[in-house]
């Protein structure tokens, strides 16, 4: 993770819009963001604050309509992933950016069998012929740790566990070198054991290949144990992003100090009582005009309902969302404990 | 406190096994059964919060169906307030539900969608009580306030409300009878992180309030740490452990709830770095064909010769602490065995001081 090193992937001021029978909703607000070569970058957020949606609005894997990506630049390889014609792009989709999906059943396709669905990629991106392909699709499954490889090429989907499948999963993903990996939540539908084993595959995977990788997850612990940089979503927009440790130590959006305060921990101190954070998430039926956290914020002052925060950097690397100053910059060490 | 002998159990398992039957073949014949819970015995005392803990599959879903006989069970008993409910006819179990109820996992499927909120928890004062149309209206407002939900919404449908909101009318309709035992099947899993925390303070609120005794299953260990006065996990249809909250998590005995303790996401990047982890190889073997001996041999670090020829005891190795591992053996039980279980006990303390610091 070079500190100096060229990102990989810059995305600039994206923004997705879905049309619904009851009006538009502003799933993508003007999200910037950019990962390095080898950088982990966790993304981290509730159900609706829009990280999976900018995800796949920077690789073009929404359905449009109703989705629609308004507005934006998504720099890759030095083209604008949002102006290049849908051909180039399925180029780049599955090639120089995989992408692992939430729930290994269903996004691998019960019919076929694993083998022919990691050469898929080998053959359509690469060119290589089907020999070629099956030696590099049972190096793969190799390297992601499923044993007996060459013979379990002839399998189905429904004869792996929960744990294999998510394994080839990442083995189709990693089949064409990508240079950036994007993972939606990908241990999220397996149990603590099995995530555990995954976790430690990925860190070993990119240790290995050196590839960028985005992590999408709603679990905090996850994120602090493999990421390098995190990035809070709340409402659709960014609203906070630091150096992991910056961010659990230091955190400076009440949302991110909120969200750190209320999951409970098996190591450490119990708490007597959970703190929580009132009321639910905004929908945005328009652009917002205001702070997105200000209904549920305990900072809150009149200023937060005139004017949406833009991210003002605080720090190496950290910056945030909202107009309160905390005085107390070392307040966050409490929460992290 | 649960050791004190004086307070009696208000729902009381024992050996009590739920065995799914598979049918295959031309004929569709009996082939074999899936073992879901293989023999497990527990006590839950009154006002107490049981956690119930275990990997998908681990038959802890099955165990709080089956403590509610919603299930006809295999064998075992069921006692619940002095009652043996484990072959009670459908007209007794009847008359016995108002005392026990249950939370569901997922509020969307739970929860009539053609029905309101108002008529949703209604429905249990309507099929067991002889309320006035006035009165059970008065008690449904009086539920809502209870759960925390806005009187005016009585009159909506669930889909108008967001996953934590449906929870609540899940369990206003648990509470509507007065019962004193609740089965929360996985009550949270289904929401975000913000909106667990609030409806697990809800519980225990309602807990104080009413002094309701819950047996509260979930794969979230860190939520169960939270809510639970006393811990059982749970591997393959049995427990392996059963013990009180803070004993569990500050020392556990029996290699896998070290494993699963070690496992779960530390969310503090310095502490999540340092921990050493003990990763567990392979997956959890079928129920329908689980292994020789003990359930958890084939992924056990510490497996011994034993453990693939004698399935272990579930006993107290400590007051109020059980589990079922070989390597607690006292010499009484296994003579030759002694020294190893010894070793290998000292051994993983010393995994236990690593997983902690």
């Amino acid at each position: 993770m070079a500190d100096g090193a060229l990102p990989v992937l810059d995305v600039k001021d994206l923004k997705t819009v879905f049309q619904t029978r009851k009006g538009e909703v502003h799933a993508v607000n003007s999200v910037s963001f950019d990962v390095r070569p080898g950088e982990l970058l966790g993304v981290v957020g509730e159900s609706g604050s829009g990280k999976s949606v900018t995800m796949m609005s920077l690789i073009g894997l929404l359905p449009m309509p109703p989705a629609e990506v308004r507005d934006g630049e998504v720099l890759f390889d030095g083209k604008d992933l949002l102006k290049i014609d849908p051909n180039a792009l399925r180029d780049v989709r599955g090639g120089d950016i995989g992408f692992i999906f939430q729930d290994p059943m269903t996004s691998l396709n019960p019919v076929f069998n694993v083998g022919f669905q990691i050469m898929e990629p080998l053959r359509k991106h690469m060119g290589m012929t089907k020999e070629k392909a099956r030696n590099r699709a049972v190096e793969l499954l190799e390297l992601v740790g499923i044993p007996d490889a060459a013979r379990r090429l002839k399998d189905y989907p429904h004869q792996f566990s929960g744990g294999m499948r998510q394994r080839v999963m990442i083995a189709i993903a990693l089949a064409c070198d990508p240079k950036v990996l994007i993972a939606d939540e990908p241990t999220t539908a397996l149990d603590v054991t099995i995530q555990a084993q995954i976790l430690e595959l990925v860190k070993d995977l990119r240790e290995k290949l050196g590839m960028a990788i985005i992590w999408i997850t709603h679990d905090l612990g996850v994120i602090a144990g493999i990421a390098d940089r995190v990035m809070v979503m709340y409402g659709g927009q960014v609203v906070e992003q630091a150096p992991v440790k910056e961010l659990f130590t230091n955190p400076q959006h009440p949302y991110t100090r909120a969200l750190l305060k209320t999951i409970p921990n098996v190591h450490g101190e119990r708490e007597a009582k959970l703190n929580v954070i009132e009321g639910q998430p905004p929908i945005l039926g328009a652009p917002p005009a205001a702070c997105p956290f200000r209904d549920r914020c305990e900072y809150r002052f009149e200023r937060c309902d005139r004017e949406n925060p833009y991210r003002r950097p605080i720090g190496h690397q950290h910056d945030v969302a909202c107009f309160y100053e905390f005085e107390d910059k070392s307040a966050g060490d409490a929460n992290a404990a | 406190m649960p050791l004190d002998s004086s307070r009696k159990p208000l729902v009381s398992v024992k050996n009590l096994k739920m065995h799914f039957p598979i049918f295959g073949g031309l004929l569709r014949r009996r082939v074999g059964e899936v073992k879901a819970v293989d023999g497990v015995s527990f006590d839950i005392y009154e006002g107490e919060t049981l956690g119930m803990v275990g990997e998908s599959g681990c038959g802890k879903s099955t165990v709080g169906r089956s403590v509610l006989r919603l299930y006809e069970i295999t064998d075992g008993t069921v006692e619940i307030n002095g009652t043996d409910i484990s072959h009670a006819s459908a007209e007794d179990l009847r008359k016995k539900r108002p005392l026990m109820q249950m939370i569901f996992q997922d509020p969307q499927a739970s929860l009539n969608p053609r029905m309101t909120v108002g008529e949703i928890i209604a429905e249990p004062l309507r099929e067991h009580e002889n309320l006035s149309g006035r009165d059970r209206e008065t008690r449904v407002l009086e539920l809502m306030d209870q759960v925390g939900l806005n009187r005016d919404f009585a009159n909506r449908y669930p889909h108008e409300f967001s996953g934590g909101q449906r929870q609540r009318i899940g369990i206003a309709r648990a509470l509507a009878l007065n019962p004193k035992f609740i089965v929360c099947d996985e009550p949270i899993a289904a929401l975000d992180v913000s909106i667990q925390a609030q409806v697990v303070n809800l519980l225990e609120e309602l807990q104080d309030s009413l002094g309701l005794t819950y047996l509260f299953i979930s794969h979230d260990l860190s939520m169960v740490r939270h809510i639970a006065d006393r811990v059982a996990v749970m591997y393959l249809g049995t427990i392996v452990e059963l013990a009180p909250r803070e004993q569990i998590y500050g020392d556990p005995k029996h290699p896998y709830t070290q494993a699963l303790l070690s496992a779960v996401p530390d969310p503090d990047p310095a502490l999540a770095r340092g921990i050493e982890r003990i990763i567990l190889e392979g997956d959890v073997p079928s129920p329908s064909n689980p292994p020789k001996g003990c359930n958890f041999c084939t992924r056990c670090p510490q497996v011994m010769d034993i453990c693939k020829e004698i399935p272990p005891e579930f006993k107290e190795v400590e007051p109020g602490r059980f589990t079922a591992c070989h390597l607690y053996n006292t010499p009484a039980d296994h003579a030759g065995h002694n020294e190893t279980a010894q070793t290998a006990a000292d051994e993983d303390k010393s995994i236990q001081l690593g997983g902690n610091t």
